[in-house]
């Protein structure tokens, strides 16, 4: 079910929160069958249904611990599976309304339980679980899952004799048939479209090509797309062909017939001439009827195809429903391997037939592979790593992280993956182009005339056209994408290329307004716009480079454009035009000219800031020399050249170096001096540079010592301007790191103005709030002032949010704050020690780091802390749970929770602690060091609590592990831990002995 | 000695318009009666003719258009006696080399009327833009296209609606756009040119 439901559900655009399915009829019917599938999957494979996920599929569920009845232990608010598995964990864990399951036939049970709710849980379930199987069967199996027919499957169970790992594959291949019946059932669906665009075009493919390959049962032999670049709009077709509506060429090779040279378009498919021999080029002519979709025509071409097709329908249906299993697959096992005998004879006849063929084709293959190669250079390569980029920043808008707390939070993962922030326009816009026979806006017409035009004009009627076409509204869409769909962008780009200065200017001045489109940029760069824009950044002419300039910073706006601006030199050039500004300076220079060079600048600061959302371009304009270039900029009082240069500087400021060198060029002063000013745009810029340059000491001393802190604490008072106020915060948040900062930041009333930003923000500002009075209370006025506020109860709400980033800044306010007695009663008395706990079983590692540094201070202060401890259900498993985690930051503060609390848990289950943490082996080195258990044993020695049976006991049977530990810890240099270790080493053996006497008395 | 005036002059160019120094004035007088010399061996005239002025317009200043180059020089020739004296040689050329935008506005404004009546008339136009687009499939439609540029620009720049295009007309719609200066073909050397022209003319003498 994974493919089926990566490629075939249909998901909502990425939004705020998780993506959910959308409510489509194929999403309906995919969920149905799985519903079906899982419900019958108890009776059906019994044996199969006991498998234990390797993690279990969690999620919210709206059943009432009510609902279930006979096989769990039902309480208010908890169910619990009667079914357990080996280690007594119940296969289903219900606190409400999280539900966790670990297996098949538990599954199935609930799906029964929900009755006429079914279908919903099942939606909730996969919308919580991306990736179900993956989860079901470990990641390592997906992996094999992926690339195996059911062939290799069948083969690996016969070579593995684990009974365990046979059911295993045998549920890997339950589900794999699920998933190949989905697939099946969403390929009616697709065909049942009509119309085609791109994507079922693409999907259809990708759904033939998983059916394709060697051997009889396949469908096809080979499914290959004739060019391997893909414009961004999914067509693969170039850009004179897609004028027709025609989107990409496919080679079908079916089992009977010749290969087909076929064209999807979007009115259907057709046969086309097929590929010249030498060129490679295609013959579009249309040389069949036309079909409404792929599937359809090689229905119609190849006997052998629908034979298959159906055959692949029918086999699954007849083995979902068989029954039993074990015989089933052992018959079929005999079965394919004779058939996989007869195919090898076959093939190899073949092969000798065929070589001849088969030498060129490969040849010609090679040929079309490096051209393909080369295209992918700029083109797929790239877009595979922005995708993959594109998961993450879906990933991480689904948790609501925006660009304060990406910088934050994530700086290895951004060093990592190039690109840093702000609003990455990766995903690629869906392509709209208009339909030829819509109806159509009249300026479309017109703007075909005018294109015409410009194709047979010379520089007069050029000229004029360009300047009629400027008349548009071109910042609408339709007029935007009217003049790309009748090949104006082409015109434009080489008019760019041209000596004429009237042309270059008038395209230009097009160019800058179109590109505000996002679909335009793109084609903008696949048609080769950039580097020719770049070229004129050479220019003399100061309006020519301005315009260039200005349309390199709209167009660069995503990943693949900055690439390109760097790669053809652009960032040195750009920083060039930042030293216009500063020739000019000198005296005697008209003002008119000054002004030009000053707009000359500001243009090229624009297109920087652009491309400075790159990293490997940040360090371009460090190269090149920026860096003083734009602190002499930021001295000028044009606020249009400071929002622009201060940006730049902002999105740098991520990186190290810039750091380091904005110290070194006084430009703190200068953004302080700019907080000033009365533009909200370069407000929040300077806000945002601060935020990012806060992360030094000397830097943030520096903003206090200029009297940066009071502009930034009265800035807090508007909070109409969201992004302001987000940039605003972030900086306080840094800021207040030092204590003197926050110190200040009490003097200017912030602290209360923080307060009361906690509730009703958006979360890109919750955040840096709720960071910043982290860091203020770390000082022991300012927590009494937050307590005075009434700040505690909305933090303690924010301990629910999903948010990762925040949930890590709320628990350290709460921790922080939970280090006053007084506090700490009101938190507790908000029931928010319980929430903390409860963060500990948060999937992200940082947050559970976090909460567990939180609960020290919470445990210490709480006056009945082990009854509290003892009373949290699950609480303390949870932590000895935690101690598995392979996350070092996870554990140094668990254990230094459990270090710092340890009269807190009864006797028993601290012995069992430490006896667990020396279990695992590989977690005991890291126990060692983070000298976790060291404290812990020292404790047991002075509290005497070893001399108590129990604990021995314990400690005894949980294995050597733990007496191994101890015996390192005596040749520890800490004599203290010597002692210690050797005391506990002596009450255990002492018992051991005790035990030993009873028994032989 | 000229270099280094040189060197100061194109610093200064656009800062210091409309005027030459007077050492500047007379290096293109001499330029001139030498071109003169070249061109009329026979006819021992003391100015250029039509067909000279076109030729330097062409080999200058990179002109091609025949028609338009005919304009030029009638624009150049204040007295019209269809010849270009060193007194009109040397004022056309400050505003050519020079000019200011409201001088240069003024000169191509001369350059695109003709007829003398003060307005460029829409069969002005389309005589001035009729061998703006390449040859399409027939001559029907490249009329069709010329006439439709016609109209382009008549609406575009005809503020008072009056179906021609009065100097006022022409100077609100070049000082909204500088592109429409030259809007009915070029009539001026092209900036890059400018420079280049500016140089040979003072460095060669």
């Amino acid at each position: 079910m994974g493919v089926a439901l990566t490629r075939s559900a249909q998901w909502t655009a990425a939004g705020y929160g998780t993506r959910t399915l959308e409510i489509t009829p194929l999403n309906e019917v995919i969920l149905k069958e799985i519903v079906m599938f899982v419900e019958s999957f108890i009776y059906k494979h019994p044996q199969e249904a006991k498998y234990v996920f390797v993690e279990p599929l969690e999620w919210k569920t709206n059943l009432d611990p009510s609902a279930f009845e006979s096989g769990y232990i039902v309480s208010e608010t908890t169910v619990k599976s009667e079914e357990v598995d080996k280690d007594g964990q119940p296969l289903l864990f219900l606190s409400v309304p999280h539900i966790k399951i670990r297996s098949l036939g538990q599954l199935s049970r609930l799906l029964l339980i929900a009755k006429d709710r079914k279908l919903k849980e099942a939606q909730a379930c996969i919308e919580a679980n991306r990736d179900p199987v993956t989860k079901i069967l470990g990641l390592d199996y997906n992996t094999v899952k992926e690339d195996t027919s059911t062939v290799n499957i069948l083969d690996k169970i016969t070579k593995d004799e684990d009974p365990e790992s046979e059911i295993k594959m045998k549920v890997g291949m339950l589900l794999k048939q699920l998933d190949l019946h989905l697939l099946n059932h969403s390929l009616k669906h697709i065909s049942l479209q009509i119309c085609l665009n791109p994507t079922t075009v693409k999907n259809d493919i990708e759904l033939l090509k998983h059916f394709s390959g060697k051997g009889e049962q396949t469908v096809l032999e080979s499914i290959d797309y004739t060019s391997d670049y893909e414009f961004s709009n999914g067509c693969r077709a170039p850009p004179w062909r897609q004028i027709h509506g025609e989107i990409c060429y496919v080679l079908v090779k079916p089992h009977d017939v010749e290969t087909l040279c076929v064209t999807c378009s979007t009115e259907g498919v057709f046969l086309n001439g097929g590929k010249t021999e030498d060129e490679g080029e295609i013959n579009y002519e249309r040389k069949s009827e036309i079909y409404k979709d792929l599937v359809t025509f090689l229905k119609e071409k190849s006997a052998k195809f629908s034979e298959n097709m159906s055959k692949q329908v029918s086999l699954q249906n007849l083995e979902i429903s068989y029954a039993e299993w074990p015989k089933a697959s052992c018959i079929g096992n005999k079965r394919k391997r004779e058939e996989r005998k007869k195919e090898r004879k076959e093939k190899e006849k073949k092969k000798r037939e065929k070589k001849k063929n088969e030498k060129k084709k490969r040849e010609k293959k090679k040929r079309k592979k490096k051209k393909g190669e080369k295209k992918k250079g700029v083109g797929e390569g790239n877009k595979s790593k922005s995708k993959t980029k594109q998961n993450k920043t879906k990933q991480k808008r689904t948790t609501g992280e925006y660009l304060l707390i990406l910088k934050s939070a994530e700086k290895i993962e951004e060093i990592l993956s190039d690109s840093s922030s702000e609003n990455e326009e990766d995903e690629e816009p869906p392509d709209r182009r208009q339909e030829a026979n819509a109806d159509l806006p009249s300026e479309y017409w017109q703007i075909q005339k005018l294109v015409k035009y410009l194709k047979g004009g010379n520089q007069t009627a050029t000229v004029i056209a360009l300047r009629s076409m400027k008349d548009f509204n071109l910042a609408q869409e339709t007029c935007q994408l009217a003049i790309r769909d009748v090949g104006g962008l082409e015109v434009l780009i080489n008019l760019l290329d041209t000596d004429e200065v009237k042309c270059k200017i008038g395209s230009l001045k097009i160019l800058k307004e179109i590109s505000h489109n996002p679909q335009i940029r793109r084609n903008i760069v696949d048609l080769g716009g950039l580097p020719v824009m770049v070229n004129i950044l050479d220019s003399p002419h100061k309006s020519l480079k301005c315009l260039a300039a200005e349309t390199i910073a709209n167009v660069a706006k995503f990943r693949r454009a900055r690439r390109a601006v760097r790669h053809h030199g652009g960032i040195t050039k750009l920083v060039a035009l930042l030293d216009c500004a500063q020739s000019s300076a000198k005296p005697a220079q008209s003002s008119l000219y000054d002004a030009r060079d000053v707009e000359v600048a500001r243009c090229g600061a624009l297109a920087l800031w652009s491309c400075s959302k790159s990293n490997a371009n940040k360090e371009a304009i460090r190269q090149a020399g920026g860096i003083p270039l734009l602190a002499h900029l930021l001295k000028t009082s044009h606020e249009n050249m400071l929002i622009p240069v201060v940006g730049t500087l902002q999105e740098c400021a991520s990186e190290e170096n810039y750091r380091a060198a904005i110290k070194a060029e006084r430009i703190i002063e200068n953004l302080v001096k700019n907080l000033n000013s009365e533009n909200e745009q370069l407000q929040e810029q300077c806000a945002m540079a601060i935020y990012q340059c806060a992360e030094d000491k000397e830097t943030r001393d520096l903003v206090r010592l200029h009297g940066g802190l009071k502009p930034l604490a009265s800035l807090l008072n508007n909070t109409d301007n969201k992004e302001r106020l987000a940039a605003v915060t972030g900086a306080i948040w840094k800021c207040s790191i030092s204590k003197e900062n926050a110190t200040k930041f009490r003097e200017y009333e912030a602290i209360e103005t923080l307060v009361g930003l906690l509730t009703d923000q958006p979360e890109e500002v919750l955040v840096n709030v709720v960071g910043a009075l982290g860091e203020c209370c770390q000082e022991y006025e300012n927590r009494v002032l937050v307590r005075k506020c009434g700040g505690l109860q909305p933090l303690v709400n924010l301990l629910v949010g999903i948010n990762q980033t925040l949930l890590v800044n709320v628990t350290k306010a709460v921790g922080a704050c939970a280090v006053e007695p007084e506090s700490m009663m009101i938190i507790d008395r908000l029931d928010g020690v319980r929430l903390l706990w409860s963060l500990l079983k948060n999937p992200h590692p940082d947050v559970k780091a976090s909460a567990a540094w939180a609960l020290c201070p919470c445990i210490q202060n709480a006056k009945d802390a082990g009854e509290m401890v003892r009373c949290l259900v699950g609480g303390l498993e949870l932590i000895v749970n935690l101690l598995k985690s392979d996350n070092k930051e996870v554990l140094a503060s668990v254990s230094n929770t459990v270090s710092n609390n340890i009269l807190l848990y009864s006797m028993r289950h601290l012995a069992e602690a430490i006896s667990r943490c020396c279990m695992w082996g590989r977690n005991r080195v890291a126990f060692g060091e983070y000298k976790a258990v060291a404290p812990l044993v020292r404790y047991l020695k002075s509290n005497d609590l070893s001399e108590d049976v129990d604990n021995c006991i314990t400690i005894h049977e949980n294995g050597n592990g733990a007496v191994k530990l101890l015996l390192g810890m005596i040749g520890s240099s800490d004599h203290d831990l010597q002692e210690a270790a050797a005391g506990c080493i002596s009450n255990i053996r002492r018992l051991a002995l005790a035990i030993d006497k009873a028994r032989y008395t | 000695e000229n270099h280094k005036r040189m060197g100061h002059l194109g610093g200064s160019v656009g800062s210091a318009p409309n005027s030459f120094k007077k050492s500047e004035v007379e290096c293109l007088i001499r330029l001139f009666h030498s071109l003169v010399e070249r061109a009329n061996v026979r006819l021992n005239n003391f100015g250029l003719d039509r067909n000279a002025f076109r030729a330097i317009l062409h080999s200058v200043f990179g002109m091609t258009d025949d028609m338009l180059m005919n304009r030029v020089f009638f624009a150049f020739d204040k007295d019209n006696d269809n010849c270009i004296n060193a007194k009109e040689w040397v004022k056309g050329l400050s505003v050519f080399l020079r000019g200011t935008f409201e001088e240069k506005l003024k000169f191509c404004f001369e350059v695109y009327y003709l007829n003398g009546d003060g307005y460029i008339s829409q069969e002005e136009i389309f005589d001035m833009l009729k061998n703006s687009l390449h040859q399409q499939s027939s001559e029907e439609e490249t009329d069709e296209g010329i006439r439709e540029l016609v109209d382009i620009t008549l609406k575009k720049m005809d503020y008072d609606n009056d179906g021609k295009i009065s100097f006022a007309d022409f100077e609100k719609a070049v000082k909204e756009d500088k592109l429409l200066l030259e809007v009915f073909g070029p009539c001026l050397p092209e900036a890059k040119v400018e420079c280049q022209q500016l140089k040979l003319v003072k460095g060669t003498f």
